[in-house]
């Protein structure tokens, strides 16, 4: 049988038919979306809707969160042990560094003033947590209690305490939205620590499971399997000296991350794929896992490259969409 | 009013308040972050389809476009993928209700699989469109769990208009 809406007889016609009302409703949404992919131009729109629908999405998080505190609850002491006892190692380690950390911070001043080098630019950090993961089964985000008010903008890097998760995509006024570093259209500029080669990581969005941060117990059973190549190194040649277990740090050169984050093993380089390697690599951090997380930025923005008299001027800082937009050509 | 059309019961007309509210939990359930697991029904999307079914000449298009663009701002997608689905996910039902109603309800379920499997298959594309890949096949298992709970949802929704007209103490329902 056709779809055929019911046919009323013309004497109880009621306004425009079904199926003119179809096209335009299609034609409208075919514009929103146009202008949301192509442009970007929802953008504002979608902010002042997110806000008006937070009663709402408080509503059904909260209730969320109920249920997570609620098996949490109830996981056994075993595991809670064995969490206090790793804690305790963690802090043991960091105590011993930390105390190091004041005199070398001291130290790297004087000797960068007996350069005549920049200071290094500030750093500031806001400490967040993760209240749930996008439900969009195609893209790698997750959404963070703090936004706009929170000083939280546009483009910071978001970490753990073991390195790189994401990096800060839409902020508004409470919350904020991070595109996680395995998410597809996720560029981040690094550089290998030992030798300093430059490259871009890129997610894959797979390789990765799927968790929800209802059920820690479940995230901390497949903790072992987070995966095999849901990060891979692009634009290295293939006889760059790169091999397994190098340690990838970003580069700061995009001028948005700060320089030195650590991102990244490598896992695995291929280098027959052609004139560049294939390097898959691991992440660092606990993307997908991490509840408590930490918003990095320059609390003040980089100098603007100095402008050269002659030949071209230098490519302007890549801001995230631009890299997006790149990633995809 | 009836079950179906076959039914020999006759049902109290639908409460507008009451339509509008299992609406309105429909979407705060998809707003509940369950996380990313394949087969968590599109709560929304299979409420709307009862009462386009059900009631046809009020619930429609319009309700879908507005539903589909706050699902839209809920989950972060591009604007507009919920709401292209929802729109022609109401009209498919809207123009199949006289002949749905004609079934069981557990042969209606099998007349709302291919609605949302169309719904689904028409965000996929959004997402195609988006330059992402096609999804697997387990992103379609959200159609097949929300038909399954079509029978359990047309009594849940239908319980107020179960109620007597006249109303008995010892017998609320």
């Amino acid at each position: 049988m056709p779809v055929s809406n019911f046919q009323t007889h013309p004497v109880f016609r009621r306004g425009v038919s079904p199926k003119v009302r179809l096209l335009i409703y299609i034609t409208v949404c075919v514009v929103m979306l146009v202008a949301d992919l192509r442009f970007n131009y929802m953008e504002s729109v979608r902010g002042y809707l997110f806000t008006a629908a937070l009663p709402v999405r408080t509503v059904a998080s909260e209730s969320a969160k109920l249920l997570g505190n609620a098996t949490e609850h109830f996981s056994s002491l075993t595991d809670l042990q064995e969490e206090n006892v790793r804690l305790r190692q963690h802090k043991l380690e960091g105590t011993e560094r930390l105390l190091r950390f004041d005199e070398l911070v001291q130290e790297n001043a004087k000797l960068r003033e007996l350069l005549g080098m920049r200071k290094k630019t500030p750093a500031k950090s806001i400490a967040v947590e993760v209240l749930y993961n996008v439900p969009d089964s195609s893209s790698r985000k997750v959404i963070l209690d703090q936004g706009k008010k929170a000083g939280i903008t546009h483009g910071l890097a978001v970490v753990d305490a073991d390195g790189l998760l994401g990096q800060v995509t839409r902020v508004y006024p409470s919350q904020s939205e991070v595109t996680l570093i395995t998410d597809r259209n996720q560029a981040v500029p690094v550089q290998v620590m030992r030798n300093g080669l430059r490259g871009v990581m890129f997610g894959t969005g797979q390789g990765l499971h799927t968790l929800s941060d209802v059920s820690k117990r479940w995230q901390q059973a497949v903790q072992s399997d987070i995966g095999p190549g849901s990060l891979e190194l692009r634009f290295v040649l293939a006889n760059a000296d790169i091999k397994p277990d190098d340690i990838l740090v970003t580069s700061g050169l995009d001028g948005v991350f700060l320089p030195g984050l650590p991102v990244a093993t490598v896992e695995n380089v291929d280098r027959e794929a052609g004139a560049f390697a294939h390097v898959t690599c691991r992440p660092l951090g606990g993307v997908e896992k991490s509840l408590r997380v930490l918003v990095l930025g320059r609390s003040e923005l980089p100098p603007p490259p100095p402008r050269p008299e002659t030949g071209d001027p230098p490519p302007p800082p890549v801001l995230p969409r631009a890299r997006q937009a790149e990633g995809r050509d | 009013m009836q079950l179906s059309n076959r039914s020999n019961r006759l049902l109290r007309p639908p409460k507008p308040w009451f339509v509008y509210m299992s609406l309105f939990i429909g979407l705060l359930l998809n707003y509940v972050p369950f996380g990313r697991h394949p087969g968590i029904p599109d709560w929304t999307a299979l409420v709307l389809v009862f009462w386009c079914i059900r009631e046809p000449q009020y619930i429609g298009m319009g309700i879908g476009f507005f539903l589909g663009i706050l699902v839209d701002i809920g989950h972060g997608t591009p604007m507009g993928q919920y709401a292209l689905a929802y729109v022609v996910l109401a009209y498919i039902a809207n123009g199949l209700a006289r002949r749905v109603m004609w079934f069981p309800s557990l042969l209606q379920a099998l007349h709302v699989l291919p609605m949302l499997l169309v719904a689904q298959a028409l965000m996929a594309g959004v997402r195609v469109f988006a330059g992402e890949e096609f999804p697997e096949w387990n992103y379609f298992l959200s159609s097949i769990v929300g038909a399954a709970l079509w029978l359990p949802l047309t009594y849940l929704l239908l319980l107020p208009q179960f109620q007597p007209v006249d109303r008995d103490e010892n017998r609320p329902i």
